[in-house]
């Protein structure tokens, strides 16, 4: 039934223009104001210390980078950053609440998201299954309501069906929440197919995508979740320097559809290439923070990057 | 078998199906349930053959029908779980054992707790709660019991969950063995009450007699079922319990609610279980706990994994076979569990995606197989 | 409710519980060991157990080994349906795992369909003892319980002054069995080259292959290990109950992988544990309350310890350096 459905559907999807209003993210925030502060976190494992003191800010808007050697507690930061760990000492503040010790889903619904440095699609669902799954963070229909279709809303004009019978059913009794945002979300998961470039293969099965598409549907999946922060955990990992480019140029485009973006990296280039400011760790301190000009210029990092010793450590 | 089965899949009925016009797919379907109603009159040769009462010591044609269905709902609830959900459930046949028991002590006149409430409001003899109240009160037990047996269990990592699980439906049937005052112990409870109808020929509508109005009854409620259950499978939740299923981290970090959508499909499950109980403990007119015996339960997975896990019509089908077979070769009865063991194992073994595998699951399937093989070859 | 019961009798309840969890221990460390490796229950295990009772019954009758016998006989006897136990158990076990698993292995199939097949085995091996063989064999097989003959006559041994605690040959054998055959498995697991190749392969399947650790050599050992411990279990439960039936293996499988689970499943030591703890639990909470409630005691404890501790009262481990 519903194989047949998408099929349809598709041809119409297929036909559509792109239509950015579907996916743009609106916010009442300011351009520029702290969104996410990583207030003195200290992090210990045992007697390990995995973060140091480290103090940074992302602010709405921008495109961040989190970069440094391996080992350097970008991850263990990140983990931080989304609930994972609770930090030993500092704080972690999204738009001024604190999020330690908050379960994952309702970080995703406070508005963060995330990709995986591993990418973890859910294999056995096609693409735009995977990208609805995300939108379905944001949808509100129940069990009972999915059930029964006992929640009404009275559609606008252009949501009405077509055809003469239904329209007027529609109008006296309303349509069913559920298929609203079934509908919805549907147009809209297609739509962030197109987005990040992957729509001719919207229903296929995720773990038969080829790589490059893997990861672009991982950044589509997050993006469906409607986040005002993005973190993408090594988005160029395993790719040319040619898909590099393009994944630059998406990162760009995410930020201008009103997403605020962190991105963790190891290619300095990239880093370089595509953010706005950049926070440099290494053993789990911060050594540098400024514009991709000033960390570049900076003595420190090129030391660390380099591999000469450091004296800190 | 697997012949036949590729001789099938050579028709492509699935694809003409889903390219055939909506009128025609109506019309496919009503005949189809038009077909299952008529089915207990079934005397068409060459399809007469199908009859589980040919033989003299044969079974009740249309009270095998009833059985087949009642398992089918309960395929359709333990599709949920199992299937959808990805959350193995061994102790199934504890719902459907507080479906049937439900209706039981609270609509017989000879189950204790009957009794004590006559003695005790002074109430005559013949009083029992009514039929209609006993529905709600079944589906409201095995949901509870579903929600108490998953709230803590469903934290627990997976393969826990089987043996929790298993232990449970353990429990309740050891229960009811053991609480004279409430089940009647081992004895059991005769007198379960029948829904209401118009009496016939001197008898209640619904007799031990006329075994059809039974199917008939089972067969409505399970039509109705299957709609309610593609609605969910073809909705946020559906697509909540497939990614859980696929990854359950993953899914959390995309917002999706873990435990609320797992307890969810527990409690549906265990609503469809207990609903399959009650139809069958008020057809019976008899409950005792030795018929609610762990082994049902493996029958139940059996049936959902055999048809093809994650396909409602997979678990339809896996219901009709394990169901069937057994009744119409009655004659083996001895042999009986000797033979479904040695199907479970060859059909899984040929055929580990099911019958009819949803047709993500067959690709995934073998997509697996290259992998394993490819594997395989490197070494 | 008598709590009185159990204090009267809380040391002989204590040897009552012992020698119950040192069975369950026994039929546990196959469950835990096939878990630790392949991630797998077994379900068929608790019948590669009955098989090792018949096994027993089928030496003591060969050998004409009856209750009364001499002191020589006696001790044969039960070497050799020992020996005999433990090499059908671990047959059985080893042509489950050929059967049952290696196509599925080979073919990929999703974790699910192993226990299918796995249940589907253990329904034809219970089939095969209460219909199969009775059609060609006639009795003793069937659908009724069958007795053993008491070869070891249980004797009392010597008497634990102050308590007056009466400890027989019977218990001694079993419960200093079953520890023996714990510690030499834990030796073997921690000591030997194979064991080593278990532990690889139990914590990193991958990787372990890549040492070239022979994985399939891994698994047919788990099996042939976890067999074995089935049959001397076996013996033991002869020797303590004199009895066996087609589908005896049912509920003290299901006892034995709770024990597992208990213990923290993939843990040898933990089966130890989970075992005696769940046979002194059921004991106890047998005497205090009422016995026909046993099993519904053992599933109360196994939700309460996993609430608590999910990965059982000593974790999970088979991998990690102490097994």
């Amino acid at each position: 039934m519903s194989e047949q459905r998408m099929t349809q559907d598709m041809a119409e999807e297929l036909k559509d223009t792109s239509d950015h209003d579907l996916i743009e993210m609106h916010t009442s925030g300011e351009v520029g104001e702290t969104l996410l502060e990583v207030d003195h976190v200290t992090l210990r494992f045992g007697g390990v210390v995995a973060l140091n003191d480290v103090n940074f800010e992302i602010r709405r808007g921008e495109i961040l980078g989190l970069i440094g050697p391996n080992g350097a507690g970008k991850t263990t930061c990140f983990n931080a950053m989304t609930g994972v760990y609770t930090p030993t000492e500092g704080k972690i503040r999204f738009k001024g609440k604190e999020i330690a010790g908050t379960k994952p889903h309702k970080i995703n619904h406070l508005g963060i998201a995330r990709t995986f440095q591993n990418i973890r699609l859910f294999p056995e669902m096609s693409a735009l299954e995977n990208v609805m799954v995300g939108c379905d963070a944001r949808h509100k229909s129940s069990v009972v309501g999915v059930l029964f279709r006992t929640y009404r809303v009275r559609p606008a004009e252009d949501e009405l069906p077509e055809s003469g019978i239904r329209r007027s059913l529609a109008k006296v009794f309303g349509v069913s929440r559920h298929t609203l945002e079934e509908r919805a979300g549907r147009r809209r998961s297609m739509e962030l197919l197109r987005f990040v470039g992957i729509a001719d293969r919207a229903h296929e099965l995720a773990r038969n995508l080829p790589y490059g598409y893997q990861r672009r549907l991982e950044i589509a999946r997050a993006l469906a979740t409607e986040p005002e922060l993005i973190c993408l955990d090594e988005p160029a990992a395993g790719f040319n320097p040619a898909e590099k480019e393009d994944l630059m140029g998406l990162i760009r485009r995410i930020r201008d559809l009103g997403h605020t973006v962190l991105v963790i990296e190891h290619d300095m280039k990239l880093v370089l290439g595509v953010t706005d400011r950049i926070v440099v760790l290494e053993f789990g301190s911060k050594i540098a923070e400024g514009t991709p000009d000033e960390v570049a210029r900076n003595p420190k990092v090129i030391a660390a990057y380099l591999g000469e010793p450091d004296d800190a450590a | 078998m697997s012949q036949i089965l590729d001789a099938v899949r050579g028709l492509a009925l699935g694809e003409r199906w889903n390219h055939a016009p909506k009128v025609v797919r109506w019309a496919v379907m009503l005949l189809v349930i038009a077909f299952a109603f008529y089915l207990p009159y079934l005397n068409i040769l060459p399809f007469a053959y199908i009859r589980t009462d040919l033989t003299a010591s044969g079974s009740d044609w249309a009270s095998v029908l009833f059985l087949i269905v009642v398992y089918m709902i309960v395929a359709v609830g333990l599709n949920v779980v199992i299937g959808l959900a990805g959350l193995l459930d061994l102790g199934y046949v504890g719902f459907y054992a507080l479906g049937a028991y439900s209706v039981a002590i609270f609509g017989s006149t000879n189950s204790p707790v009957v009794q004590a409430l006559q003695s005790r409001f002074g109430l005559s003899e013949d009083w029992a709660v009514p039929f209609a109240v006993c529905i709600p009160i079944a589906i409201l037990v095995s949901l509870v019991a579903g929600v108490i047996l998953g709230a803590p269990t469903l934290r627990l990592r997976g393969d826990y969950l089987a043996i929790v699980t298993l232990g449970f439906g353990e429990i309740i049937r050891i229960t009811f063995r053991n609480l004279d005052g409430i089940s009647n112990g081992a004895a059991g409870i005769t007198g379960v009450p029948v829904p209401p109808g118009p009496e016939t020929d001197g008898r209640a509508f619904f007799n031990t007699i006329d075994a059809e109005r039974w199917y008939w009854l089972a067969l409505a409620i399970l039509i109705l079922l299957i709609f309610l259950a593609r609605r969910l499978e073809h909705s946020r939740v559906g697509r909540a319990w497939l990614a859980i299923r696929e990854d359950e981290d993953a899914a959390a970090v995309m917002g999706v609610a873990g435990f609320k959508f797992k307890l969810w499909a527990f409690a549906i499950g265990a609503t469809l279980g207990g609903l399959a109980g009650l139809l069958f403990g008020s057809k019976q007119q008899y409950v005792e706990p030795n018929a609610f015996m762990v082994n049902l339960s493996f029958l139940f997975v059996a049936m959902v994994v055999i048809g093809g896990s994650g396909n409602i019509f997979g678990a339809l089908l896996g219901a009709f076979l394990l169901t069937y077979l057994p009744e119409r070769f009655r004659e083996f009865v001895d042999w009986r569990p000797f033979a479904f063991g040695v199907a479970l194992v060859a059909v899984m073994i040929l055929r580990p995606q099911g019958l009819v595998p949803s047709r993500r699951r067959a690709r995934e399937f073998e997509d697996r197989r290259h992998e394993a093989e490819e594997a395989a070859a490197d070494v | 409710m008598d709590f009185d019961a159990l204090i009267s009798g809380l040391d002989r309840h204590t040897l009552d519980g012992i020698t119950r969890g040192s069975i369950y221990a026994l039929v546990a460390l196959g469950y835990t060991m096939v878990y630790g490796v392949m991630k797998l229950i077994n379900f068929a295990h608790s019948e590669v157990f009955m098989v090792g009772t018949w096994t027993v019954l089928g030496v003591y009758t060969a050998i004409g080994a009856t209750s009364g016998s001499g002191l020589a006989m006696v001790i044969g006897a039960t070497l050799l349906a020992l020996i005999a136990a433990m090499l059908a158990s671990a047959g059985t076990a080893l042509a489950v795992e050929r059967i049952a698993y290696r196509p599925l292995r080979k073919k990929g199939a999703p974790a699910l369909i192993f226990l299918i097949t796995g249940i589907g085995c253990s329904m034809v091996l219970v089939e095969v003892f209460g219909q199969v063989l009775r059609v060609f064999f006639g009795r003793p097989f069937g659908r009724v319980t069958v007795n053993i003959p008491a070869v070891l006559e249980t004797k009392t041994v010597f008497t634990i002054p102050g308590v007056d605690l009466a400890v027989s040959n019977t218990r001694i054998l079993i419960i200093v069995g079953a520890i023996v055959m714990m510690l030499a498995l834990d030796a073997f697991v921690n000591r030997s080259r194979l064991g080593r190749g278990v532990r690889a392969v139990a914590q990193d399947p991958d990787t372990a292959s890549l040492m070239g650790v022979n994985q399939e050599r891994v698994i047919m050992l788990v099996f042939v290990l976890g067999g074995a411990m089935a049959g001397v279990a076996a013996l033991l439960y002869t020797v303590q109950y004199d009895i066996t039936k087609f589908d005896i293996g049912f509920i003290i499988g299901l006892k034995a992988f709770t024990a597992a689970v208990l213990g923290g499943i993939g843990n040898l030591r933990g089966a130890l544990v989970g075992g005696l703890f769940l046979g002194i639990v059921e004991v106890y909470a047998s005497a205090v309350w009422d016995s026909s409630w046993t099993n519904v005691y053992a599933f109360v404890v196994l939700v309460v310890v996993l609430m608590f501790r999910p990965t059982g009262i000593l974790g999970e481990s088979l991998g990690k350096a102490r097994a």
